[in-house]
């Protein structure tokens, strides 16, 4: 090969024949279009906003918003401002989707898993959830599960009253308050110390494992060690963590923290919708993995469960992970449908309330659309860097 | 979102056509067709039946206005707006004139638009549960309350919690329905909106005799029509449209004796339809322009009548919106 190059020196000619200097030149011409477009669009606007008296710039940031939102993880009061009210919404996004990420992977894997067993009547409420679940349009499931399921619970004075001090109403869950008395801190660092105990005992015993064959029970370890060691700090110190119990006073109950009935709708809906797609993307990764593989694990001794967790899973996940990155994404795009009930979130909260109290149309929806690409650019990144170490490593 | 998205675009390139340069008048004329911002379902103001139908005070507004640009009130297309995407539809120009129960405020009045004459005078109220035994809104503390976002509803709540020093859950929606819906499922103890709308909202209700509207008014809430800066002459169009229908009213002509009322001797009379004097010509509109109104939609008594008033369910009496010679706030300035 090497040869024929030296051989046969190709005629340079024109530059305009030159396909990478062409390709350069309309790489060069798009860009330029590209820019003047958005520089266009960008100039006639604000021309036309100023002409029009409409507000640019973000001097809004700082003033004060004089409205409430009921769900506040971060202090929010009327008298914060409208930038406080970006992050109580923003907060309040990624709450739902962190919580409906970490709950649709364990509802999709599960169906996933479900739909290949080869218990008929299991696999067949697997199929059915997957195909009547995500041929609904997501809005709709979101206004079922709030409507129909949340609202039909009772008025805060017939509560249903779950054990351990839990009030169910249609104004939420509400569970007791935890207060952190002293030396609440010893809990929590021993509550530390277990699981980084927990991982060290694991390490310890894949690695002697690997040696002598030996197994080691982690599980029941990491248990005795994340839940018995605080427990027993607990009670050394004399219960420093007590609960306040929420009591019915007027109209709500006072005390206790309360869940509301819009985050769990909107985290039902999400999980449940996302959960049909990655349970078909888990079953395809699953199937993906040859047959022989498995028969290799029976022969070898491993139970039907091992061979799962230890042979099977691990390699459909190189097939898995790539589209279930979608699908996260999905989901944290999808909870802005959160506006329809009712949950503050940053669509509702900043691209619907401060937007219209501001009237600073353009710039606010500027800035959502850019935390919106900001969130999924960060997710889809560290579902890459997840990937790479998973991918298969050609040897 | 889609049609807000439009918006935005519209914004961004054609702009240009919507604001100053070609007047909204000419816009109006060229299209032979007025577009209304109208509220998407609002009992007396602005809400359309099975068929489509528009009905409404508000409605009726923007029926007056082409009423006198276009000699025909029924030559308008109403765009139901929610109270969040309202301004923004009026900014980049999707809609002609805002007539949508709009609370005139000066931010607003900052942020590209001015509203035009008030067409009702209304004061934000709170409907309970009568089974509740609430008898004044000084007794909500602890309530949760559904509310209306991006309105003034949502900041004077939080204002009047706050100065009676009171707690509460916020529990916002983005239209006016699913607020109505939250309340009625018994997701909140109370609902709060300007009061004419409460009592709208209460005829909703499965069973509004369970409900109660309490007695405080919080607040001022005058209603008006707002339409783009820029644009004098559109401006003037849509105030003197409500003026007129004042004006109507005061001088006893309406839509059954306009005719007759042209034979009048009394000046006023004849300047307001237009026998006497070029009125209607200084406004670049027909003299007829207020005949038009009247014979067609109606003088603001009989408007007022028939969409909110004892020709309604709602019932609504004229209170603070009877003329300013019969004890109200509705005054108009002297047609001549």
């Amino acid at each position: 090969m090497a040869n024929t190059s030296t051989l046969v020196k190709p005629d340079r000619g024109s530059i305009l024949n030159d396909p990478k200097a062409r390709s350069l030149f309309y790489q060069v011409v798009l860009a330029a279009v590209v820019i003047a477009v958005f520089y266009g669009a960008y100039s006639n606007t604000s021309r036309h906003m100023a002409d029009a008296h409409i507000p640019t710039g973000f001097s809004f940031w700082n003033a004060v918003a004089g409205f409430d939102i009921n769900q506040t993880l971060i202090p929010y009061t009327q008298l914060s401002t409208y930038g406080r009210a970006f992050w109580v919404g923003l907060v309040n996004t990624l709450l739902v989707a962190v919580l409906g990420i970490v709950l649709t992977t364990i509802i999709g894997f599960t169906v996933g898993v479900a739909r290949l067993s080869p218990n008929w009547i299991v696999a067949k409420v697997a199929m059915v959830y997957v195909e009547v679940i995500r041929n609904i349009p997501l809005l709709l499931q979101l206004l079922f599960w709030y409507n129909a399921v949340l609202k039909p619970l009772p008025a805060p004075k017939q509560s249903i009253q779950i054990p351990g001090g839990i009030f169910l109403n249609n104004r939420g869950i509400i569970v007791p308050d935890p207060q952190f008395g002293a030396g609440s801190g010893w809990v929590g660092l021993a509550l530390l110390f277990g699981i980084v105990a927990s991982f060290g005992f694991y390490g310890w015993a894949s690695v002697r494992q690997k040696k002598t064959g030996q197994q080691a029970p982690v599980l029941l370890v990491a248990a005795a060690l994340i839940i018995g060691l605080p427990l027993l700090v607990f009670f050394l110190l004399g219960s420093p963590i007590t609960f306040e119990a929420p009591v019915l006073k007027g109209f709500n109950f006072r005390g206790g923290r309360q869940i509301f009935p819009e985050l769990a709708a909107l985290l039902l809906g999400l999980s449940v919708y996302t959960a049909s797609f990655i349970a078909e993307i888990v079953r395809a990764g699953i199937q993906s993995v040859g047959r022989g593989q498995s028969e290799a694990a029976h022969a070898l001794g491993l139970n039907a469960r091992q061979t799962l967790r230890l042979v099977v899973i691990p390699q459909a996940m190189r097939v898995i992970i790539p589209p279930l990155t979608s699908q996260y994404l999905n989901l944290t795009k999808n909870s802005s449908l959160a506006v329809f009930i009712g949950y503050p979130d940053l669509v509702a909260v900043f691209a619907g309330t401060v937007l219209n109290q501001t009237g600073a149309a353009v710039q606010v929806m500027a800035i959502t659309m850019a935390v919106y690409l900001v969130i999924s650019l960060v997710t889809s990144f560290a579902m890459n860097l997840f990937n790479k170490r998973n991918a298969l490593v050609e040897r | 979102m889609l049609k807000f998205a439009a918006g935005l675009l519209g914004l961004a390139f054609c702009a240009g056509a919507t604001f100053a340069q070609a007047g909204t008048l000419d816009t109006v004329k060229g299209r032979g067709q007025l577009i209304c911002g109208a509220n998407t379902a609002l009992a007396g103001f602005g809400i359309p039946d099975s068929s489509g139908n528009w009905t409404g005070l508000d409605v009726d507004f923007c029926r007056a206005v082409a009423a006198a640009v276009l000699g025909d009130p029924t030559k308008v297309k109403f765009i139901p707006l929610n109270a969040k995407d309202r301004f923004t539809a009026l900014q980049s120009g999707e809609v002609d004139v805002l007539s949508r129960n709009s609370t005139w405020t000066s931010s607003r009045d900052n942020q590209a638009m001015l509203f035009g004459p008030v067409n009702f005078y209304d004061g934000q109220g709170f409907m309970v549960r009568k089974k509740q035994n609430v008898s004044s809104a000084k007794e909500l503390d602890g309530a949760s309350i559904c509310v209306q976002q991006g309105t003034t509803t949502e900041l004077n709540l939080a204002d009047y919690f706050r100065t009676n020093k009171m707690k509460y859950d916020s529990v916002a929606f983005q239209d006016e329905d699913t607020v109505l819906k939250a309340y009625e499922s018994g997701r909140c103890d109370a609902l709060t909106t300007d009061s004419s709308g409460l009592y709208a909202e209460r005829l909703r209700l499965t069973a509004p005799d369970d409900h109660m509207v309490l007695p405080e008014i919080i607040s001022k809430e005058p209603l008006s029509p707002a339409v783009r800066q820029g644009d004098d002459q559109w401006f003037n169009i849509v105030r003197w449209t409500h003026y007129a229908m004042l004006t109507g009213e005061e001088l006893g002509v309406t839509s059954k004796n306009v005719d007759d009322m042209m034979k009048s001797e009394n000046p006023d009379i004849r300047r307001l339809l237009g026998v006497e004097g070029d009125q209607g010509k200084g406004f670049g509109l027909g003299n007829d322009w207020a005949y038009n109104i009247i014979k067609k939609v109606g003088n603001y008594g009989e408007v007022f009548d028939r969409n909110v008033g004892e020709g309604s369910p709602l019932k609504v009496k004229r209170g603070i919106n009877a003329l300013w010679n019969k004890g109200g706030l509705q005054y108009a300035p002297p047609i001549r």
